[in-house]
């Protein structure tokens, strides 16, 4: 059996549930397929990254809501330079920071799946993709995104 | 845009301000190294670099009762005072965060602490043999990553060039700004750090053309809108203004400090609301306003380069030009000394001088305002210094000649 095909090559770091426990959630829901960010539910505001208090009325009662899994990119970079072992002999890839209108415009970091050299369009709509790593010894999965036609 | 300081706060500001109260008179560095270069120590350069700051301010070493410091400085005040033979230590303080950005802070901490009586001669010291631990610029070998880590480290989003990248191209679009004006910053430094026989890139100048054919780093960096990574060390002193007008150099008196970021900037996963900045658009005008001077009154600036990028959004955030007329506003000739519009990073700056974490720009401000540059500023009166933009809490700071106070 062939090894499955990543964006990145194998050997990046890969993401651990922080020892407290705060995002947790967030990276189960990946597992799910759901992409989860958190809302306050004294005052329903949207809060990314993740933190113990709501910001905007000091609640500490925060939800972990599924959203739906599009929004549009705010802005991008093309990286050449290898910084990390592993990514010697792969560039260039994409990096994406992604906005969604949807949830308080909180926005998430992931590749850009496609031709790496592509043109990128800062505000082009793109949708999730989750990328499972489950041959992993402690299995994870990113989020990634790509251009919505 | 900049936010407005209250009436009230600039009312309150006459009575606890720095202004005119703290002065540096001493500074020093040690030979500057090309990463993995120094043939001594680390800890041993940065007490090379304060003996070389006292020796420049005609102070006995054992006159400082004082250390400050930023980005968890590996060499701990108490070590340094006992190695030292400090009679007396009375301040010792880091930085919290933001690595370079601590640079102007930890000159603020210093000048607060003199004017609080907390100590009378406190030594700003900044030490870094990159090549004796790890590099800035190349990612940790662990093989997992979590907190801020998690949510990029694996989408190969790890160093600090790709940290910001995403900031400077955002701020890019929506100003319409184009490549040449991060080349015009890189330029500036390459251009001034030719005059000075310290800088590592002496005798290695830079041309447009080369700029240009350099590789990428991360879009919209390519390989010269990146600082160098070096070895070396570098000190100020700093005493009380009484004291400093009887001692050996022309001090060189604080107008104002200023330290912190805006709202939220350190929201995880890049979430930070004013995402588009080098993080001073609060920062600045509190410099301003305890300063009590104008970017007109500004003679030479010292603006940290991390990335080019970074100096961009940090001259338009202290105000010297807006957004929309950095095309027009960053060309070599107006950012070069004599004559330049902006004389900037004067010393060749982390580029091209040396990345001593930023604080050969303080070092260099203060060269202007006694004429001892490389690359003199006629008449340099006023002198601003710029740290670590992009981060989070940024600082930056103003000194000036007597007869500014």
């Amino acid at each position: 059996m062939s090894a499955p095909a990543y964006y990145l090559p194998a050997g990046m770091p890969r993401p651990v549930p922080e020892p407290d426990g705060l995002d947790a959630p967030f990276w189960e829901g990946t597992r799910a397929g759901e992409l989860r960010v958190q809302r306050c539910r004294a005052c329903r505001g949207w809060q990314w990254g993740p933190e113990w208090i709501c910001h905007r009325c000091l609640a500490f009662d925060l939800e972990w809501t599924a959203v739906e899994p599009r929004g549009k990119i705010y802005s991008w970079e093309r990286a050449w330079h290898p910084v990390h072992p592993a990514l010697r002999g792969h560039a260039p890839y994409v990096v994406v920071l992604v906005e969604l209108p949807h949830a308080g415009n909180v926005r998430m970091v992931g590749n850009l799946l496609g031709d790496p050299e592509q043109a990128v369009q800062i505000d082009a709509p793109v949708e999730a993709v989750f990328e499972a790593h489950d041959d992993a010894t402690l299995p994870f999965t990113l989020v990634h995104w790509r251009t919505r036609r | 845009m900049p936010n407005v300081i209250p009436e009230q706060e600039r009312q309150e500001l006459a009575s606890r301000t720095i202004r005119g109260r703290v002065a540096i008179v001493g500074v020093g560095e040690t030979v500057y190294y090309k990463h993995g270069q120094a043939p001594e120590p680390e800890v041993k350069l940065a007490l090379q670099a304060i003996l070389a700051a006292c020796a420049d301010a005609g102070l006995d070493p054992r006159a400082i009762d004082g250390f400050a410091s930023y980005s968890n400085d590996r060499n701990d005040p108490s070590r340094l005072a006992a190695a030292l033979g400090i009679p007396e230590l009375r301040f010792s303080n880091m930085q919290w965060g933001g690595g370079g950005g601590g640079g102007s802070a930890a000159v603020g901490n210093a000048a607060a602490a003199i004017a609080a009586g907390y100590a009378d001669c406190v030594v700003v010291f900044r030490a870094l043999a990159q090549g004796q631990f790890q590099r800035f610029g190349a990612a940790p070998p662990a093989a997992t990553a979590s907190g801020e880590a998690a949510l990029t480290f694996p989408y190969g989003l790890i160093s600090p060039a790709q940290r910001f990248a995403m900031r400077v191209m955002r701020f890019m679009h929506d100003h319409g700004i184009g490549p040449d004006a991060q080349r015009a910053i890189a330029l500036a430094s390459y251009h001034h750090a030719q005059n000075n026989p310290r800088a590592v890139m002496h005798g290695r100048p830079l041309t447009p053309e080369a700029y240009d054919q350099s590789r990428w780093i991360v879009e919209p960096f390519r390989l010269f809108d990146c600082c160098m990574e070096n070895d070396g060390a570098a000190a100020l002193i700093l005493v009380s203004a009484e004291r400093a007008r009887d001692m050996r150099q022309r001090p060189a008196y604080l107008l104002g400090v200023a330290q912190g970021s805006e709202y939220r900037n350190a929201a995880r996963g890049h979430n930070a609301p004013t995402y588009a900045s080098s993080s001073f658009t609060t920062v600045a005008p509190h410099l301003y306003a305890m300063a009590g001077v104008t970017p007109k009154d500004v003679s030479v600036v010292q603006s940290y380069e991390n990335f080019t990028g970074g100096v961009l959004m940090s001259l338009v955030e202290h105000d010297f030009f807006t957004a929309e007329e950095a095309n027009e506003f960053l060309t070599l000739d107006n950012l070069s000394a004599p004559n330049g519009r902006l004389p900037l990073n004067t010393s060749g700056g982390n580029l091209a001088e040396c990345y001593m974490h930023g604080l050969e720009l303080q070092i260099e401000a203060v060269r202007q305002l006694r004429g001892q540059s490389t690359n003199p500023v006629p008449g340099a009166r006023v002198a601003m210094v710029i740290s670590g933009p992009m981060v989070t809490p940024v600082s930056s700071m103003l000194v000036g000649t007597e007869d500014v106070l």
